[in-house]
């Protein structure tokens, strides 16, 4: 079924660019004069499978470019628990994906441990749940081979003292938390480190075919509307939840089931470990840690357009009322933010959406006569380097490449780039300043100080990125505490403008897309002090500064970013 | 100021909150020969910018130059708001004033006759405006003739960048200029504090040292511009100083919390009324109001509880992050009478999805109705409670952070109230 001798791999004689070029150029390039980029493998979509098959390949020698609509972890990657499955929650009714969490669950422990918080889980059952489900559930485990020790009342009650009362069985599981964000920006620093590239913000809007090939992918960049080509030997869709309208535009139907699910932010970190409710998956039935806060979700409702999701009231309070059965005080709780994902699942067949199965499907496309196209999509955050593995597998065999895959038990490298989405390293930073050395904290949420800002300012710029508030916020944890931006924003403003990345009018769009970025995740959430909060930012911006009524700089491109806008993230 | 000892405190009148609503009230109450008692811990008048509105935009988007014909206009279009119920001749006398015990305080506001000006802000943008502190007003003047000049910032205060306003504003304003200076004495510190700033330069000698450093600098500036830190409590003495040595007129630009302009208007109001002896004041929480042939309110939190016997209270608390209102999940309440509180029927209907929408969003005109004389509306089934007021941003009906009418709101509701209460007891 697969062809290692591929037509594909002749390519025409286009190139304006050489591949080596760095990414500011090549943007810099096809800005002022359009044209067409050559690369080995075009890569679509910038979410964990995405960045994982970017490096995997990179491994194995081949070098890729990796174009993103939105930023890194957009769609699905961002917008989940942060969770490191046992497979435990899989044991009842999708065996393969149970074993598949705990075969990559030991493997990503070993390889990414500063992505991970080993925390470990509890499942627990509540007085009133199921107890035949209760009762069968070390027999699942056992049969696909889990680990789930049981736990005395006492002893989880010992370990998590936040726990209800009311719990009635308890077992310890090997669950851990992972940081989706700092995971998918390693993968791809290292891919970048060794010759790959990125460009975000870029859009596929069409694909030329030739003799069962793609021989040319039409993309534009989201800001600027500037269109230009590549020209790949081979092209991957590793767009999530969006990889439905990808291959339709290549002329492939591939039916994608989008099943939205919301989840909360609490303000601080309620356990220690992550907590699952026994019974069949159901809503808000997981809280995971995820640094100094935790994440409670998540529900499960089908929607018909990936683009179009944001969390409701409704789910908010389903989530809230679900969760506080297993630990009460999520009940009056601050929570800091609420957001939304959209599971990508593949159509097969009828049911819950949550009954469909969560492993991966990898299509060749071979029965729509593309031979240079492949489609990786379904699976988990847990799941995704074997998702690479396999779709690197595909690729490479295509392209002759036999090197086998190395991410089974290549360390992943810890750069600086994804470093500042932990919470509690700014801080650890500002706290070793040499004695003497000026670095004021702009943030005091979460610590942030004036360097950090402009390390993360600096590392944008390389990659060809705008150093502003949002892509600031994005790749740290500014805004996220407390305050939800209303004072860290100005004092950013005041910084950037101060060392001159910033002039002229375009602060208080900034200030305004920042806030508005911040504010998207929150409204479901506003009631009690999180009320207060948002009052006292309205107060400032809009009571004293009007920012409501200053009119968008006309000259500026308009910041249109529907995707990362609807979804907010999950890595509060 | 009133002391007693005995465990039992007897007031004509009890306002309940300390933020500019509670504080104009007492003002209005005291000059009106009714003994008050202000009790209220942790107001957000400290937040208070040095700005006062009257009225800016209506609902529609129209901004107004002249706020008296916008409040024309609002009791036309919204009958609800709470300004519909108080005439302009009410509303001038009560600014007047509130604005004429400011100036005998020696904490002078400016306005124009009839008309909104516009200021300055600390993010570079313009504000529409009623009323500014004196020590603001040169930068009214200056922005309007865009006169050359000079806005100063001190190295280390994290939340106002000269630069920034002068970029932001280089269009509508070419000839405005920025430097940063270091503040004399504070060369080794890594941060500046604005309240340590202003109270440094309550002393002379600082304003020397710092107008020394900045005269390098004018060159060609007709005017010369600061954050809001030039003094504490000599703050109109800290400008004019600044001006003779400068010799240029001087002006502050409004800042975010911590807001000096806000600490002043607190402290003045406080050793203003302290100077009648029918005012009092409790730095503490009420803990309960008990209805009756008068009012028992006892006090708790971390002082000692004291109990006041009232003839009449006045609300003044605020909304929600003056504690006035408080939101649950399942809706919106008045946090000490468990009043009715006129609010969106759902939670969804609270917010717009765009925090900038120019319609505002509807949690922001939740609150309290009251009929004309600021009595609060009971449910359909109850008495109204005799002698029971209600005053400042708790109304239903004004979007006060977006119609920009938080002051008006505030000190003419007061004055409505106190003018309702003293009629009822004559």
């Amino acid at each position: 079924m697969l062809k290692t001798e591929n037509t594909c791999l002749k390519t025409k004689m286009h190139v304006l660019i050489k591949p080596k070029a760095s990414v500011i150029i090549l943007a810099t390039l096809i800005f002022f004069y359009g044209g067409t980029v050559e690369t080995d493998v075009l890569i679509i979509g910038g979410g964990a499978t995405g960045t994982g098959i970017a490096r995997d390949l990179a491994l194995r020698g081949i070098t890729s470019l990796l174009v993103e609509k939105g930023d890194i972890n957009a769609g699905a990657s961002g917008g989940n628990h942060g969770l490191l499955h046992s497979g435990a929650r899989y044991v009842a009714n999708d065996g393969e994906s149970a074993r598949e969490c705990m075969e990559e669950g030991k493997i990503l422990k070993q390889t990414a441990p500063h992505c991970i918080d080993d925390c470990g889980g509890l499942f627990v059952a509540v007085r009133g749940d199921d107890e035949n489900y209760v009762g069968d559930f070390p027999g699942f485990c056992a049969r696909s081979g889990l680990s789930a020790t049981p736990v005395s009342i006492e002893q989880a009650l010992e370990a998590e003292p936040l726990l209800s009362k009311k719990i009635i069985a308890a077992f310890g599981v090997r669950d851990g938390a992972i940081d989706p964000f700092m995971l998918s920006l390693e993968n791809i620093a290292h891919a970048k480190a060794l010759g790959s590239k990125l460009l975000c913000h870029t859009e596929v809007v069409s694909f030329e075919k030739d003799n069962h090939c793609i021989t040319r992918v039409w993309l534009e960049n989201v800001h600027t509307r500037q269109r230009f080509s590549v020209e790949a030997r081979q092209v991957i869709n590793a767009a999530g939840a969006w990889a439905g309208k990808v291959d339709a535009l290549a002329g492939a139907a591939t039916e994608i089931i989008y099943s939205m699910g919301t989840l909360l932010v609490t303000q601080s970190r309620m356990t220690e470990g992550v907590i699952n409710r026994l019974r069949p998956p159901s809503n808000a039935d997981i809280l995971v840690p995820g640094g100094t806060v935790s994440i409670l979700g998540t529900t499960s409702m089908r929607v018909d357009d990936p683009d179009l999701i944001k969390p409701t009231v409704a789910e908010t309070d389903l989530i809230v009322s679900q969760g506080a059965q297993m630990i009460p005080s999520l009940e009056t709780t601050r929570y800091i933010r609420a957001y939304s994902g959209v599971r990508p699942l593949v159509s097969q067949g009828k049911g819950d959406d949550r009954a469909v199965s969560r492993g991966f499907v990898l299509l060749d496309h071979q029965d729509t006569g593309l031979d240079n196209f492949a489609t990786i999509t379904g699976g988990k955050l847990t799941t995704f380097r074997l998702m690479a593995e396999k779709t690197a597998d595909l690729v490479g065999a295509r392209l002759g490449n036999t090197t086998p895959c190395k991410t089974r038990t290549e360390p992943l490298p810890s750069t600086l780039e994804g470093k500042w989405t932990e919470p509690g390293i700014a801080p650890r930073a500002w706290m070793q300043k040499p004695a003497g050395k000026t670095d004021r904290i702009l943030c005091e949420c979460e610590m942030i100080s004036e360097s950090t800002v402009d390390t993360i300012a600096d590392e944008l710029e390389k990659n060809g990125q705008a150093p502003d508030l949002l892509n600031i916020g994005k790749r740290s944890r500014l805004g996220k505490g407390p305050c939800q931006g209303a004072f860290c924003s100005t004092r950013v403003m005041a910084h950037m403008y101060n060392n001159g990345r910033l002039s002229g009018p375009d602060g208080v769009d900034e200030l305004k897309a920042f806030l508005s970025e911040r504010w998207k995740g929150q409204q479901p959430i506003f009631w009690g002090d999180q009320l207060i909060q948002a009052e006292l930012t309205e107060a400032m911006h809009c009571g004293l500064f009007d920012l409501e009524l200053e009119t968008p700089n006309p000259d500026k491109p308009e910041h249109n970013e529907q995707t990362d806008e609807a979804k907010g993230d999950s890595h509060e | 100021m009133n002391s007693q000892t005995s465990d039992t405190i007897h007031t004509d009148l009890t306002i309940i909150g300390s933020g500019m609503t509670g504080m104009a009230a007492a003002l209005f109450a005291v000059n009106r020969g009714i003994s008050t008692t202000l009790i209220g811990q942790h107001s957000a008048m400290n937040f208070a910018s040095g700005l006062m509105d009257l009225m800016g935009v209506h609902p529609s988007g129209r901004e107004w130059d002249d706020p008296w014909k916008a409040l024309d206009q609002v009791r036309k279009d919204l009958p609800d708001h709470p300004l519909a119920k108080v005439g302009n001749p009410d509303i001038e006398n009560a600014m007047g004033e509130i604005l004429g015990f400011l100036n005998d305080q020696a904490l002078p506001y400016h306005r124009a006759a009839h008309k909104n000006v516009n200021v300055i802000t600390s993010v570079g943008t313009v504000k529409k405006t009623y009323t500014v502190s004196e020590t603001m007003w040169n930068g009214v003047v200056a922005l309007e003739k865009k006169s050359p000049t000079l806005l100063v910032d001190l190295d280390g205060m994290k939340l106002f960048s000269a630069r920034q306003i002068a970029s932001s504003l280089k269009e509508r304003w070419p000839d405005l200029r920025h430097q940063t200076i270091e503040f004399p004495g504070a060369e080794t510190l890594e941060e500046l504090h604005p309240e340590h700033v202003a109270r440094s330069l309550d002393l002379s000698a600082n304003r020397v040292k710092l107008a020394n450093r900045i005269k390098p600098f004018i060159k060609d500036a007709a005017y010369i511009g600061f954050p809001a830190l030039l003094g504490m409590y000599r703050s109109r003495e800290a400008v004019a100083e600044l001006e003779q040595l400068l010799e240029r007129p001087v002006f502050e630009i409004p800042t975010p919390p911590v807001s000096v302009p806000g600490i002043r208007l607190q402290e003045t109001f406080i050793s203003g009324l302290g100077k009648n002896p029918l005012f009092r004041t409790l730095s503490t929480m009420v803990t309960r109001v008990k209805t009756g042939a008068g009012f028992t309110i006892t006090t708790g939190g971390s002082n000692t509880p004291a109990t006041i016997r009232s003839k009449a209270v006045l609300l003044a608390t605020g909304r929600f992050l003056g504690k006035g209102l408080v939101a649950s999940r399942q809706g919106i309440q008045e946090s000490l009478l468990d009043l009715p509180v006129m609010q969106p029927e759902t939670r969804e209907e609270w917010h717009r999805e765009d925090l900038f929408s120019p319609q505002g969003h509807p949690v922001n005109r939740a609150g309290i109705r009251t009929d004309k004389s600021f009595r609060p509306l009971g449910r359909a089934s109850e008495e109204p409670v005799k002698n029971l007021y209600v005053a400042g941003s708790i109304l239903a009906g004004s979007d006060w952070m977006r119609m920009k009418c938080g002051s008006a709101v505030a000190i003419a509701t007061a004055f409505a109230a106190i003018k309702a209460i003293e009629k009822a007891n004559k």
